[in-house]
């Protein structure tokens, strides 16, 4: 039974990222495409764990886990970024 | 015994990312993408978490779960805040058919501060103290 919620798993979050990657094409602004990047590390880190079970290996686990790190550090830089540049309209 | 509880865990956590996504993409506004993609987003990787923690079940992986999600529980807000403030400031356009703005007119982009409201700014307090 696990191995077919695995593979069912497998394919609601690539069908998310598949979704999140069309918002991140269509924007419109940037800040919509930063919230994508962000909703696909939070896809990512889902994955990750979704594999440590399926290969029965935890060290995936500490992937996750940097993985995260990374995003949250990569949205703080994004927000930084995007309250200094200020207002364009050439996203 | 631990694959019946893992396995409804890891699914409720898919389905959550696939309601984030659904959000992120069918949304109107930044703002309400942001809503949907946040929590969401965040409960669906935490449940995936846990239930790889009751897959394993060793203390190490626990320990190493645990960890993630109240990393994940304190990060995501504040990503989010900090994204939604940086939208709303750069003048993304709001949702046409919302009724009332807070914020509007009290954000200064020259030296990026906020005003308090009316009702608690400073000089508002100091007439009033005046007048009486």
């Amino acid at each position: 039974m696990l191995e077919i919620v695995i593979w069912l798993s497998f394919a609601i979050l690539s069908l998310s990222l598949l979704l999140s990657f069309v918002r991140l094409l269509r924007g419109p602004s940037l800040p919509d495409r930063v919230v994508a990047l962000e909703l696909m590390a939070s896809l990512t880190v889902g994955f990750i764990g979704v594999h440590a079970i399926a290969s029965q290996r935890f060290a995936f686990l500490d992937v996750a886990m940097v993985l995260a790190l990374t995003a949250f550090l990569a949205a703080v830089g994004f927000a930084r970024f995007l309250e200094k540049r200020g207002i364009h309209a050439d996203d | 015994m631990t694959e019946w509880i893992a396995a409804p865990l890891l699914l409720a956590g898919s389905l959550l990312m696939l309601l984030a996504a659904l959000g992120a993409l069918r949304m109107p506004d930044l703002l309400m993408r942001m809503h949907a993609t946040t929590k969401a987003g965040a409960l669906g990787s935490g449940l995936i978490m846990l239930a790889a923690a009751v897959f394993f079940g060793s203390a190490e992986v626990w320990a190493r779960v645990l960890a993630i999600i109240a990393f994940i529980m304190l990060t995501a807000p504040v990503a989010a805040h900090m994204i939604g403030r940086a939208g709303y400031f750069v003048g993304v356009p709001l949702w046409g058919r919302i009724l009332r703005d807070d914020l509007k007119g009290r954000y200064h982009t020259d030296n990026h501060s906020l005003e308090s409201p009316p009702e608690f700014s400073e000089r508002r307090q100091h007439e009033e103290r005046r007048g009486q």
